[in-house]
């Protein structure tokens, strides 16, 4: 596989009026790689897609896709890519098939019809082939959506939150064959806001917040740096003690969550619930997962 | 050229799949008008000399139905796949703006003149016209779709919703279709309204159109050609330029 980088951004500034969606991001995705782009709603990630995708245009920046600048080299940049975009979008004048033959028309290619079973093979959607997309179910416009995306097998594929609102048949569906695409050398670029779907995928996560990356690391480190474990303690509509306030990683609906490495401090914490009167009724101890390490990094840039 | 050849394809299959409302509404709209202008004024009025007012009638009804249907196609394909958002199958892959504006315009003439023959052929049950030279009639049938599809490329970019459309629609085209003599020869009117009516590019479209079946017209075809012609390098620059920005489409 070559050394040039799946997706390059280059300082990318995007502002809408005053708000700088996207202020000053720079990242490399390399090729082959299975990349995680999470982070808040508001936090760019969209804007980000949008401008890689050629629908909207940077304030400052570049971004090359399999070198070639998503604006000077626009024909060589979109036909490398495929996009899955967020909307659930679809044409209501035609068949899933003429769609897709339209789709493939639009990136040069003629006559894909075996590479168009395939995704519908793939994409469970081998029955609903001559079926107007009217007539589909919102599940499965969004497989259409992902086919549409794929039909010119391109090289980078980006998919911008694909399993938001959708069953878990359909998510193992896809990430089945996304897994499959990827292991075949295609580079994909996952949004989502199933963080244990990023932990589960990615190789690599950066996490956006206000336009900026503040997380940039392989899962493992990621969830490394969380350190520890999680001690989760239902308490019902007890109020935490004070000394525990400024420990705890979050309180919320009567659950408050602490970090700790030391198995020792779970009876310290325990402890202090004891004395304060607080009744305990439920306790978990969990492992790292990204959702602590997403929690922890948005919450040490705000402080 | 097969990302222009696809598009175009998918723009005439869009219009041809709802035909009942894009051919078949609008031929019936111009045979209703046939009928009952031709049945008061027939006898009445006669623009030229040896021409009923019915088979006068005829061309500019032809011509009207062009020219509105060129710019519904790509207006409302266009505000349409905005408004549902479906516009980006047409933004992500490698299209270009020329390439997009090219196959938009061009099915937009198609769906004109398929309209407009179909009036044609309605028609012609009631009174055969003459058909002088085919040429002028075919080459002011394109020239003027295209305009029209042009415009239609501009206002359906334009519009973000549906009313701006129809008031870009309504108090655009129709007013200048209307006054463009279609029903009447602007030889009859008083002499104000005669120059006023040289300033409507419209009115050179129908007049040039209908020199082509009688061979008469108020004006040279020659110069209506070339009024046209200036016409639609104008708006498709406007058209162009705008889709080379990005104008409302890729923000």
């Amino acid at each position: 596989m070559s050394d040039i980088p799946a997706i390059r951004v280059s300082g990318a500034v995007k502002c809408f009026g005053a708000l700088r969606a996207l202020d000053g991001v720079d990242l490399d995705i390399r090729q082959g790689e299975f990349f995680g782009l999470l982070g808040p709603n508001g936090a760019g990630k969209t804007t980000l897609i949008s401008a890689l995708a050629g629908l909207s245009r940077l304030t400052e920046g570049h971004i090359a896709v399999m070198g070639h600048d998503v604006v000077r080299d626009y024909r060589q940049a979109r036909s490398v890519l495929g996009v899955v975009p967020q909307e659930l979008v679809f044409d209501p004048f035609f068949s899933v098939r003429e769609l897709l033959r339209i789709q493939a028309g639009y990136f040069g290619i003629r006559g894909n019809d075996d590479w168009i079973d395939e995704l519908l093979a793939n994409l469970d959607l081998t029955n609903k082939a001559e079926t107007n997309m009217r007539q589909l179910s919102g599940g499965m416009k969004r497989r259409v959506l992902v086919a549409q995306a794929l039909v010119h097998k391109p090289d980078v594929i980006v998919l911008d939150e694909p399993t938001a609102g959708v069953d878990v048949e359909l998510r193992q569906t896809l990430w089945r064959f996304i897994r499959k695409l990827n292991e075949n050398g295609h580079t994909i670029v996952l949004t989502t806001h199933y963080l244990e779907e990023a932990e589960e995928l990615c190789h690599r996560i950066a996490m956006l917040k206000a336009g900026q990356i503040v997380a940039l690391d392989t899962t493992q480190n990621i969830l490394a740096r969380v350190g520890g474990q999680t001690l989760k303690l239902h308490i019902g509509s007890a109020a935490l003690p004070a000394v525990l306030v400024a420990k705890a990683l979050s309180f919320d609906a009567g659950v408050a969550q602490f970090n700790f490495a030391d198995p020792l401090q779970v009876e310290e914490t325990l402890r202090v619930m004891r004395e304060a009167g607080v009744r305990v009724e439920e306790m978990e101890i969990l492992k790292p997962d990204l959702e602590q390490a997403f929690i922890q990094m948005m919450r040490q840039e705000a402080a | 050229m097969i990302a222009f050849r696809t598009l175009l394809y998918k723009e005439m299959l869009r219009f041809w799949k709802v035909s009942f409302q894009t051919v078949a509404a609008p031929v019936l709209t111009s045979v209703l008008y046939l009928m009952i202008f031709g049945h008061v004024l027939e006898g009445r009025v006669q623009p030229y000399p040896g021409v009923s007012y019915t088979a006068f009638l005829i061309p500019g009804l032809v011509m009207m139905s062009v020219l509105q249907n060129a710019f519904a196609n790509s207006s409302s394909s266009l505000i349409q796949s905005k408004i549902t958002g479906n516009i980006v199958f047409v933004l992500l892959p490698p299209i270009s703006y020329r390439e997009f504006f090219s196959a938009y315009v061009l099915a937009a003439v198609v769906r004109g003149i398929v309209v407009g023959l179909g009036v044609w052929l309605a028609a012609a049950f009631f009174v055969l016209t003459p058909l002088a030279h085919l040429f002028w009639v075919l080459c002011f049938a394109t020239l003027g779709g295209a305009i029209m599809g042009a415009l239609g490329v501009v206002a359906g970019i334009w519009a973000e919703k549906f009313d701006q459309l129809a008031a870009f629609q309504n108090f655009l085209i129709m007013p200048l279709t209307m006054l463009s003599g279609v029903f009447y020869s602007i030889h009859s009117l008083p002499p104000f309204w005669q120059s006023l009516s040289r300033l409507n590019p419209f009115f050179f479209m129908i007049d040039g159109f209908r020199y082509g079946f009688f061979g008469v017209s108020d004006i040279n075809p020659w110069v209506s050609f070339a009024v046209v012609g200036i016409a639609l390098i104008l708006v498709t620059g406007f058209s162009l330029e705008m889709l080379r920005r990005g104008y409302k489409l890729r923000y």
